[in-house]
């Protein structure tokens, strides 16, 4: 199945890019095998907020083909 | 119901004229309660001197869509207007607009507060300022309202 990833403000700069999209073999993935799989180097940083098809959403979230990922830092509108 | 989520200038009271002008039934509400954000020219102990404003094209509409529909459920509205820009802010420009209209003022001030709230902790946006030192930073976190306490009543700043 293939998921894409995005990621906004902070998250971006670290990351060094806006989005992946990530081939992913096998049945289930949850959103913390994702982040291992797009940042093998680094654990999800405590205060990092998740949407899974722009809801939010937490790490144990299993995924489907085609789902958005979002990883992005507290939100600061209004 | 409408939410709006632009970039560039507006004038938030023309706005608020023309949508009630254009949408609102005549004769049927009583108040109308507008919140409107402007920019600072200081945050965190910092000059700004200017200020990006990123958001999520999408996820950004719908939560302020499902915190409108929410305010509507807990109080009288007959209408609201949500306007919010994204792009590059000028200091003492506006950044966001709450309009509320109401048979009563009671329902406008509550719904309008509720809306403004809940869409600073859940609508997806985030701040870049320009330090007036030259430096570039996300803001971490929206300040809390040092005038207000969690039961929206007013209490004095030492």
């Amino acid at each position: 199945m293939n998921i894409t990833v995005r990621y906004f403000a902070n998250m971006r700069d670290r990351m060094g890019r806006a989005e992946d999209s990530v081939a992913v073999d096998g049945e289930t993935i949850t959103v913390e095998e994702l982040w291992g799989r797009v940042s093998p180097q680094q654990t999800l940083p405590a205060n990092v907020l998740i949407a899974v098809n722009m809801e939010y959403t937490d790490a144990s979230r299993a995924l489907k083909n085609g789902d958005e990922v979002a990883f992005f830092p507290p939100v600061t509108g209004g | 119901m409408k939410v709006i989520v632009q970039e560039g200038l507006f004038d938030p009271y023309q706005v608020t004229r023309d949508y009630e002008a254009r949408c609102l039934p005549v004769g049927k509400h009583g108040a109308v309660v507008t919140f409107v954000g402007t920019m600072r020219d200081f945050n965190d102990g910092h000059n700004v001197s200017a200020m990006f404003l990123e958001h999520y094209p999408g996820m950004t509409e719908r939560h302020i869509e499902a915190v409108c529909q929410e305010a509507a459920e807990k109080w009288d509205v007959i209408d609201a207007l949500v306007l919010h820009r994204h792009g590059d802010i000028s200091v003492s420009e506006p950044i966001v607009l709450v309009a509320v209209w109401s048979a009563h003022r009671a329902h406008a001030f509550d719904a309008c507060r509720y809306i403004i709230n809940y869409l600073k902790e859940r609508a997806p946006f985030w701040k870049r300022e320009a330090t007036t030192q030259g430096h570039q930073r996300w803001v971490e976190h929206n300040t809390e309202d040092p005038g207000v306490n969690s039961q929206g009543t007013k209490q004095k700043t030492a």
